[in-house]
């Protein structure tokens, strides 16, 4: 299974997410992410769903959870390449709400 | 088609790595029923769902017991157990509300049980402070014709 990827580059951290965003991963992912956070000035999370296959209401925390820790700093949380099965999740737990969609064309 | 029943019981440590385990095992059940990829997410979510509770909640995340995964399929409807002998919830209605969750601190968000209702077509909950929980589901799969072909009688 491919792993979950940490990249920070300026105040911007990419998370490029595993095949799986469930609770197990969660973990992983909340952990390493609050390493970065706390180590680099960082005001943009992005979050890279191209390989995500699965996801369940453990990555919904994930997400909200960096939401939170971005409002706080005046910063926020994108997300990309988004499939049809994660859109069924985001939508029905309304986390488009607080992220910003990217799509290709508007990457830096 | 003939009724086909099938049955299969597992039972694995709490801990998360068997989550994924806990899904792989049921979508391999469904394979022959072939479902669509919406109803195999359905089911896959439900079952994650389900499964995190007891590792999370019902044990605590002390990986001490044992969770037991039972999944049955009679013809198109799938039934799904998932039970464990931990803590029990003490306010079942409450633990039900979206966005409810007793443990804010490990970011979780209080959706599992609304996701297991949404993506299952029943779910029942039993449980009681001390006694352990038993959720079960169940979902029918459309059984589609291959190329979309009116089933033969």
């Amino acid at each position: 299974m491919k792993a979950e990827q940490f990249e920070v580059d300026g105040k911007t951290m990419t998370i490029r997410l595993g095949e799986d965003l469930d609770h197990h991963n969660a973990v992983y992912i909340r952990e390493m992410a609050d390493c970065y956070i706390e180590k680099y000035p960082i005001d943009r999370v992005v979050f890279d769903f191209g390989g995500v296959k699965f996801m369940d209401s453990s990555g919904i925390g994930v997400i909200m959870g960096r939401y939170k820790q971005m409002s706080y700093v005046g910063g926020k949380v994108f997300v990309r390449g988004i499939g049809k099965s994660v859109d069924r999740i985001f939508q029905m737990s309304g986390l488009y709400k607080l992220v910003t969609r990217l799509d290709a064309a508007e990457e830096a | 088609m003939e009724n086909q029943r099938n049955v299969c019981e597992i039972d694995f440590l709490a801990v998360s790595e068997n989550e994924a385990l806990a899904r792989m095992v049921v979508a391999a059940m469904l394979m022959p029923l072939n479902p669509t990829v919406d109803e195999l997410a359905d089911i896959k979510t439900a079952v994650s769902e389900a499964v995190t509770n007891a590792i999370i909640h019902g044990y605590n995340q002390n990986a001490v017991g044992m969770v037991h995964m039972r999944c049955e399929l009679d013809g198109k409807l799938v039934t799904i157990v998932v039970s464990d002998h931990g803590v029990g919830i003490e306010n079942i209605e409450q633990a039900m509300e979206p966005l409810y969750t007793s443990k804010p601190e490990l970011e979780r968000s209080g959706m599992g049980f609304s996701f297991m209702e949404a993506f299952m077509e029943t779910l029942s909950v039993e449980s009681a402070p001390g006694k352990g929980t038993v959720v079960k589901m169940t979902k029918q799969i459309c059984l589609p014709e291959p190329d979309g072909q009116v089933p033969e009688e």
